[in-house]
């Protein structure tokens, strides 16, 4: 029942998503795709994360290193390709999406693995700061390292190019992110159907029992992390393409508090939480920071009364809204 | 002697970790709270310090503010949220006290804008004097040395040695115990919490005075803390301080001395950029080593 009702949650915030791309684009509003795409993207970065924290349990609090993997995957292969300077092995870089995005995946994917290993021994508290350490150690990497930009980052002019569309056009960027964003949400709600969804799931809940009916904990987790990352590596290169502009910013602990949020502004282990969350979070710099320069702090002051007077997130907030409705209904 | 003076850096960047540290230990050993916030109230500390200092013209009274002011906000933080959070999982208190970075954050640029305050040193605190051995070394670095120790010495002996000591013990073992023996377990909570920050505190005032006084100044440092107590051992104060003066030492000296390697087997402007790098991350890869072999940190009772 309660997934029946779930499910058309989530059909509807997706829907939205879209009926606001598309009806700014009929409207003319270029500007709102843009936040559109930006919700499609950084919704996708809390996907990914979501996997990992909302159904593994696994507070990873160094996602802005696999988010910024994959920007600098679309950042350094697009500016070889732009230059013509050979990478590595005579490979010239590359400016199709279609080569970006999996060259970001696997590298991000890599990296997880290693972080995952070293990281996948500790538990609780341990495991939120040493994720968080790993990320720094990748921004420091990232900002004394002058081959690409080191501090300042790393621009491109054009867009990388997908077969057939016009990146550059608004409408077209936002279909891209937005499909891929719906691809990756049936993903996740297969896998979280699956045995091994099914099996992470109850190692969270209980890895004693887990253990006990035959689930090695450690290789599920791993897995599940690694797959974690690599969607959030492929919204990092999306994000690289939507500015044009890569910068140590996207390692920062502040993108994985960030993505955090969005994942717990939604509500945790929601299929569609992280975009909910993303759409608020983007709404709300928007419109508090025309109120107010000082905008930040009116949204530090608002997490926390979600923290703590709404915990479950936004969507958490519907469904027991949708509750009391239909209680009501029923006593009439 | 050049080996000597970056020895004594390191001490000294080690003893400033340390009583960040020290604070963030304290808090997660007694109440289990991770608290992001820990880096802001090092900032509210070195605000309140150059406020302070160059309003009254004294050095001393500013550093008595950092203290005073950081324990005030940390006492009213921890009434306020802090305490609402005990019972929750880790994950609600990482977005709480990261709500309130943001808070503090604006909140401090919004009273006293963008631009970095410095702080004056008094006459008798600033200048270099002169080791045995012939090594010239700013005073007031040997003055953060001295003030790390002290403390250090001051925390065990009251850990150890006083009535509060051992309710902090006792709480760190058993909450709900103590609590049916009598203590005002919400007291001694916001005590220890107020401690904390004001050491924080203090390490913001004595950091600012050497550094610049800016929003924004406490992240790094904080991520600094974390990963020393996670070296040393969460709740451990040995570890902590063993922690500190291992990073503290670790990044200073490989900052100085990995350049140079490096420069033997390549050029040296590649040798300077890729050691820096590599420098950089050192204390990374050494807490990296460290749970590889102690998943629990040096001093660490539990994982």
């Amino acid at each position: 029942m309660t997934m029946n009702r779930e499910f058309i949650i989530n059909i509807m915030i997706f829907g939205l998503l879209i009926a606001v791309g598309i009806g700014a684009h009929l409207a003319g509003q270029g500007f709102t795709v843009t936040l559109a795409t930006k919700v499609a993207i950084l919704g996708l970065a809390g996907v990914g994360l979501n996997l990992a924290l909302g159904y593994g349990g696994l507070v990873s609090f160094g996602h802005a290193a696999f988010f910024g993997i994959g920007g600098y995957a679309a950042g350094v292969l697009a500016s070889h390709a732009a230059n013509g300077d050979p990478l590595m092995f005579g490979f010239g870089g590359s400016n199709q999406m279609l080569v970006i995005w999996p060259v970001a995946m696997l590298a991000a994917g890599f990296a997880a693995l290693m972080i995952g290993a070293l990281s996948l021994r500790t538990s609780g508290v341990y495991f939120i700061m040493v994720t968080l350490a790993f990320a720094q150690m990748i921004y420091y990497f990232a900002i004394s390292w002058p081959r690409y930009g080191g501090e300042d980052g790393l621009s491109f002019y054009v867009r990388n190019a997908f077969p057939g569309m016009n990146t550059l056009k608004p409408i077209e960027y936002f279909t891209i992110c937005a499909s891929l964003l719906g691809l990756a949400l049936v993903f996740s709600g297969l896998v979280t159907q699956s045995r091994f969804g099914l099996a992470l799931q109850s190692i969270r809940q209980n890895p004693q029992r887990a253990t006990a009916v035959g689930i090695r904990a450690t290789p599920v987790r791993l897995t599940t992390f690694v797959i974690s990352a690599m969607i959030t590596a492929l919204a990092g290169a999306l994000y690289a393409d939507l500015n044009r502009f890569v910068s140590p910013s996207m390692f920062s602990w502040h993108m994985s508090g960030e993505i955090m949020v969005f994942v717990i502004l939604g509500g945790v282990g929601r299929l569609c939480g992280p975009i909910a969350g993303a759409a608020m979070f983007i709404l709300l710099e928007h419109l508090l920071g025309k109120v107010s320069d000082h905008w930040q702090a009116l949204l530090g002051l608002m997490l926390l009364g979600i923290v703590l007077f709404a915990p479950g997130g936004l969507i958490g907030l519907i469904t027991k809204g949708l509750d009391a409705l239909r209680k009501e209904k029923a006593d009439v | 002697m050049l080996l000597a003076e970056q020895l004594l850096n390191g001490l000294q960047y080690g003893m400033m970790l340390f009583l960040m540290a020290a604070g963030l230990t304290l808090v997660f050993g007694v109440m289990g709270l991770i608290n992001l916030a820990h880096g802001a109230l090092y900032m509210v500390g070195a605000f309140a310090c150059a406020v302070v200092a160059a309003s009254t013209g004294s050095f001393w009274l500013g550093l008595v503010a950092s203290l005073a002011v950081a324990a005030a906000a940390g006492a009213l933080v921890e009434m306020l949220v802090i305490r609402r959070l005990y019972n929750r999982d880790h994950l609600d208190q990482v977005l709480a006290t990261f709500a309130l970075i943001l808070v503090f954050s604006e909140g401090t640029r919004w009273l006293f804008g963008d631009f970095p305050l410095y702080l004056k040193l008094p006459p008798a605190l600033s200048g270099a004097i002169t080791l045995p051995g012939g090594l010239q070394y700013p005073f007031f670095r040997l003055v953060i040395i001295l003030v790390g120790a002290v403390v250090a010495l001051g925390l065990w002996l009251l850990i150890s040695r006083t009535r509060l000591g051992i309710r902090i013990r006792a709480g760190e073992a058993d909450r709900e115990m103590i609590g049916a023996l009598g203590v005002d377990i919400a007291k001694l909570y916001t005590i220890v919490f107020a401690l904390g920050a004001a050491l924080a505190g203090l390490a913001g005032g004595l950091v600012g005075s050497i550094q610049s006084v800016q929003v924004g100044m406490g992240e790094p440092v904080l991520i600094l803390a974390f990963v020393v107590i996670v070296i040393g051992g969460i709740g451990s104060i040995k570890g902590a301080l063993v922690g500190a003066l291992l990073v503290g030492m670790t990044d200073t000296l490989g900052k100085a001395v990995i350049p140079g390697l490096f420069a033997r087997v390549m050029d040296t402007a590649s040798a300077n950029t890729t050691g820096s790098a590599v420098a950089s991350m050192l204390i990374y890869i050494l807490m990296a080593v460290v749970l590889l072999v102690r998943p629990q940190g040096l001093f660490g009772a539990r994982v």
